[in-house]
């Protein structure tokens, strides 16, 4: 299996902000070409690469999504030199004193850092507590006149973290959500390179899902596949989330996860086990009763609907500059992906039933 | 261009309740289209131009209202919003129901304190004693009343929101006396309980474009800190707001058309609050929108205030960008 | 001995960026130590390391009545240490020194004599409530993360990830506080002060209760002392309808310097002195406000029978966090007011 490692480091040194995506499109785009039969864009910026099945047409198609967009920041007002600022995506304000960021101006990008102010220099009520986004300041480093020159209302600001390996093969960085998936269905590509399969494939690296769920929606209903599978990040066991939330965290390192719910058909969720348990690759039934909180709730009820399913890399710290994923996670999800697609029957879909909706 | 909006700002129209409001654009209108239809939801749309790139300009009829959910013994009508109806915008206000009906916002007197109640806790007083005379019931329609105020360069009435939109479509579309591209010009239903009528009107349309003109809100008054956003300082070309971000395209594009046609502009990042452009951008295989704002104080109020060189140059830049053939890069 | 005029260029910045990407945490400065002695040993007469790590290095005058002067800059800077292991790589940690713990989540560290990476991660924002949101995260509910593999021991110190960075006017970096102090004192060791014996003080430990200096006073046994550090300059605008009347020091107005804060009121002929040079010498100052943080200047006026300070301050913003931001101008002129001013030390200065 070939290197992902350092794909998966520029991807994550490249900003891509939800309906902004175009510097990290351009990097998949580029990884991809060699890889698809055609590659092309959707109205709202998602991309969307063909790898036509052995098959003769018409053939059926799946469709493989995994978002491309990264949750940041936006300039809305700029003083005396400070910028305020506002989310895309959600961010746990907690997080973000003392974060460096690239303020993205119309002719230069300009390193920064979030700072929390003096606590003097707030209202009285916003003292307390943690310090609110709206109280928050970028501090460029560069005198007044030069920054309102530079910067303006609606220019973007990105996490500058860069990626880190820390021990065990781990990588760490901001925007491993979701660039981590979009790595592993890289390496699904590369290994059907050498893998025949019937179907056709249709890789879609995503639009603001972080935003709308918008990309996926409207890829789906262009594409109009007949089977959909999301790859998204889902929550590694980390610092700090002992307690209620224990039965949604899973060990690093440890396999990819197979979704489970509503918003997933259990047919597919019992094809995928199967698969895994022959490969002998771990996996962890990952829980969500109504909403996945991905793609897949968009995928689902595109046109006349679509049977979805869900696997999940677990990362530890999502939506923080410093998340960490364990590379081998990222390549288990590669190879179950391209195996199960390399077996995809044509009737297929013709054999989806609903007898196991317990998941045996 | 203050008659139309005065007319538009007059005319009593909420969300669902949209045949008024339809029928004034709709004779404004006249002889200016290419062609008029009006869909299953009741979007009135007016299509410019045949040909060329297929573009889609959105601004709401409706405004927000109230709707009866009981009357009670003695006649006092109990009611909740439609669309985003605030507690500080209602006390002492006076509203008209769609049968004519008069009445005032009254506060039951149980409430204590100075913190403002929610909607159950106020009532409707149209001025009779008992149940039996009341003249409305539950289910019956009502919008703010206020007269339509003339400040010389500040305007306020209320449903500036987004009748304000609508008269700067208006006049764009007279404007227009041609164009290179298939305009559609949608004078859209429901967008203050959801953007449903955009969404379907999208759907049936079906462009390669589109932007909504609607009202954002306001950063220029005491305590206003959080908005950069003035009167008087041009329309607002929205970058973000809070249910969607526009297709940066469509932002280069109308900075470019302002900045070409010398009209001043604002940016816009709206913390909170989104319009039909939202709606648009998600039908089918998605379209790439934006949106143009006309800053407005006191937003979803009964005196909501616009400053009248924002709106013409408003007109101006959305002629600006119709008139030539449209290519996004 | 090569002698010549201190001054901040492209290599004194090179070597304030080799001292800001060391981790010499308070207790644990050995790496900044060896920089130090490594860059003056050719440059005094004699230098020694004493029991608490102070590196104490003396230039000999010449000249029956000269003074014996001290200048002290902290070594040390604000951090961490590992305190329990609880397996996965997650470590539980303390800070060490000051640190607003407003300022922990969600960064990058380094950790250890052997410098590996870690991150001080932060439950996902998802898995969170509101409620919860507007508590502030504390030291105890957070983590070090080094990966599963690191073996890294618990006692172990750290900081927030080494950034420095030039930008435009600005120099941002985590440890301006009191790396600053440090490449200036260096500088000023490679000068030629023949009027004054010139006992210099690379001080530990100051951030967690000026512990250093008080031995390094001793030591010395100086008639003055000038401290040189790094002081806040809480200078951002006010966000109500206001003045900041709170600024400390601003940057861009030059050095700072004290005439009073939690540990000393500075002498004022000293404080004097500084300002005549400085107006002398066209050199921007100004006069940091009176109260607030402790400096080193408080453990050298009190040692012995007594001794006058002054401090003298580079302006940083956001002090003790991942990042500080400071103003190369104020740097050179700290440096070049410390070298006008201690050329002119003669014995008159201190009579009364």
């Amino acid at each position: 299996m070939t290197d992902i490692l350092p794909f998966l480091k520029s991807l994550i040194s490249a900003p891509g902000l939800s309906a902004y995506e175009g510097p990290v499109a351009h990097l998949i785009e580029e990884k991809w070409r060699p890889l698809v039969d055609e590659i092309s864009t959707s109205r709202l910026g998602s991309l969307h690469g063909l790898k036509r099945g052995r098959a003769k047409a018409p053939r059926p198609a799946l469709m493989i999504a995994a978002h491309m967009d990264a949750i940041g920041l936006m300039v809305t007002k700029v003083e005396q030199g400070f910028l305020h600022l506002d989310e895309i995506g959600g961010i746990d304000v907690r997080i973000l004193p003392g974060t460096p960021v690239i303020v993205h101006g119309r002719q230069e990008d300009l390193p920064g850092v979030i700072v929390m102010p003096p606590l003097k220099s707030l209202p009285e009520a916003a003292r307390e507590g943690a310090i609110g986004l709206r109280h928050l300041l970028v501090d460029t480093g560069l005198l007044p006149s030069k920054v309102a020159s530079l910067v303006h209302v609606g220019d973007l600001v990105s996490f500058n973290t860069p990626p880190v390996e820390l021990s065990g093969e781990v990588l760490s960085g901001h925007s491993l959500d979701n660039r981590a998936s979009v790595a592993a269905l890289t390496l699904c590509l590369e290994e059907l390179q050498t893998k025949s399969h019937l179907w056709d494939v249709w890789a879609v690296a995503t639009a603001q899902e972080e935003e709308t769920l918008g990309g996926a929606a409207t890829s789906a209903f262009h594409l109009h596949p007949d089977l959909a599978l999301v790859l998204d990040v889902t929550f590694a066991k980390g610092a700090g989330d002992k307690g209620s939330g224990d039965w949604q965290t899973f060990p690093l390192g440890k396999g990819p996860t197979l979704g489970w719910g509503a918003n997933l058909h259990p047919y597919l969720y019992k094809k995928f086990k199967e698969l895994a348990d022959q490969m002998e690759i771990p996996v962890a039934m990952d829980i969500s009763p109504s909403n996945s909180g991905t793609d897949a709730y968009a995928i689902q009820v595109a046109r006349a609907g679509i049977p979805t399913m869900l696997i999940g890399i677990p990362l530890r710290y999502m939506h923080t500059p410093v998340e960490v994923v364990a590379v081998k996670d990222i390549q288990r999800t590669g190879r179950l992906l391209a195996e199960f697609i390399s077996r995809l029957e044509l009737d297929f879909v013709s054999r989806i039933s609903w007898e196991d909706e317990d998941g045996k | 261009m203050k008659q139309l909006i005065q007319k538009l700002t007059d005319t009593f129209s909420p969300s669902g309740y949209e045949d008024a409001i339809r029928d004034v654009i709709r004779s404004e209108i006249k002889g200016f289209a290419d062609e008029m239809r009006v869909d299953a939801l009741g979007n009135l749309i007016a299509r410019k131009g045949k040909g060329g790139t297929r573009v889609m300009v959105a601004a709401h009829m409706d405004e927000i209202g109230l709707m009866v959910t009981h009357v009670d013994e003695k006649g006092f009508v109990r009611f909740t919003g439609i669309g985003g109806v605030y507690p500080r915008n209602l006390p002492g206000g006076r509203v008209r129901f769609m049968n004519g009906t008069r009445g005032v916002i009254g506060l039951d007197g149980s409430v204590v304190g100075n913190d403002l109640p929610a909607l159950d806790k106020m009532f409707i007083d149209v001025g009779v004693s008992d149940r039996e005379a009341c003249p409305v019931k539950t289910g019956d329609v009502a919008a703010f009343e206020r007269p339509f105020m003339d400040l010389g360069g500040r305007l306020v009435a209320k449903s500036m929101d987004d009748r304000i939109g609508c008269a700067v479509a208006v006049e764009a579309l007279r404007a227009l006396k041609s164009t290179s591209n298939e305009v559609y010009f949608v004078f859209t239903t429901q967008e203050e309980v959801g953007t449903r009528g955009a969404q379907t009107s999208a759907y049936g349309i079906d462009p390669e474009l589109g932007f909504s003109i609607d009202v954002t809100g306001w950063g220029d008054t005491p305590g206003q800190r959080d908005f950069d956003m003035a009167l008087g300082q041009g329309p607002a070309i929205k970058i973000r707001d809070g249910g969607m971000l526009s297709d940066p395209r469509i932002v280069d594009w109308m900075i470019a058309a302002a900045e070409k046609n010398k009209i001043p502009y604002q940016r816009e990042v709206l913390l909170g609050g989104t319009t039909d452009a939202r709606a648009m951008q998600l039908v089918r295989s998605g379209i790439p929108v934006g949106c143009i704002s006309i800053p407005c104080r006191y937003v979803h109020s009964p005196s909501e205030m616009i400053d009248y060189a924002d709106v013409q140059n408003a007109v101006k830049l959305v002629t600006a960008l119709l008139r030539p053939p449209i290519k996004l890069p | 001995m090569a002698n010549r005029t201190p001054a901040v260029g492209a290599a004194q910045v090179r070597l304030l960026e080799r001292l800001c990407r060391a981790v010499g945490v308070s207790g644990g400065e050995s790496e900044v130590r060896r920089i130090i002695l490594d860059e003056i040993k050719s440059h005094v007469d004699e230098v020694k390391v004493d029991a608490l790590g102070d590196v104490l290095a003396l230039k000999k005058g010449r000249g029956a009545k000269r003074l014996r002067l001290m200048l002290d800059a902290h070594m040390d800077e604000v951090g961490f240490m590992l305190v329990a292991d609880e397996g996965e790589g997650l470590y539980r940690f303390k800070t060490i020194g000051g640190i607003d713990p407003r300022n922990l989540a969600g960064k990058q560290v380094l950790v250890g004599r052997e410098r590996k990476p870690g991150v001080i991660g932060a439950k996902p924002i998802h898995l969170t409530t509101a409620d919860e949101r507007r508590k502030p995260l504390t030291e105890d509910a957070l983590r070090i993360d080094v990966g599963p593999d690191a073996k890294i021991k618990i006692g172990e110190r750290g900081t927030f990830a080494p950034n420095f960075q030039r930008v435009g006017p600005a120099l941002m970096s985590k440890s301006l506080d009191n790396r600053l102090g440090v490449a200036t004192l260096i500088e000023l060791l490679k000068g030629s002060y023949p009027n004054v014996d010139l006992c210099a003080a690379f001080t530990v430990q100051e951030e967690i209760g000026l512990r250093g200096v008080k031995v390094a006073a001793q030591y010395f046994k100086p008639d003055l002392g000038i401290v040189i550090d790094a002081t806040p300059a809480n200078d951002l605008p006010v966000q109500f309808d206001g003045e900041n009347t709170f600024y400390n020091t601003k940057l861009g107005l030059g050095p700072a310097i004290y005439v009073s804060n939690s540990s000393t009121l500075d002498d004022p002929r000293l404080v004097h002195f500084l300002q005549r040079v400085a107006e002398q010498a066209g050199i921007p100052y100004q006069i940091r406000q009176p109260g607030g943080g402790g400096t080193n200047a408080g453990g050298i006026q009190r040692a012995g029978a007594g001794v006058p300070v002054v401090s003298l301050s580079v302006p940083h913003r956001y002090t003790h966090s991942p990042m500080s931001v400071a103003r190369l101008d104020d740097w050179k002129n700290t440096l070049a007011l410390l070298h006008a001013a201690i050329r002119q030390i003669t014995p008159a200065l201190l009579k009364r």
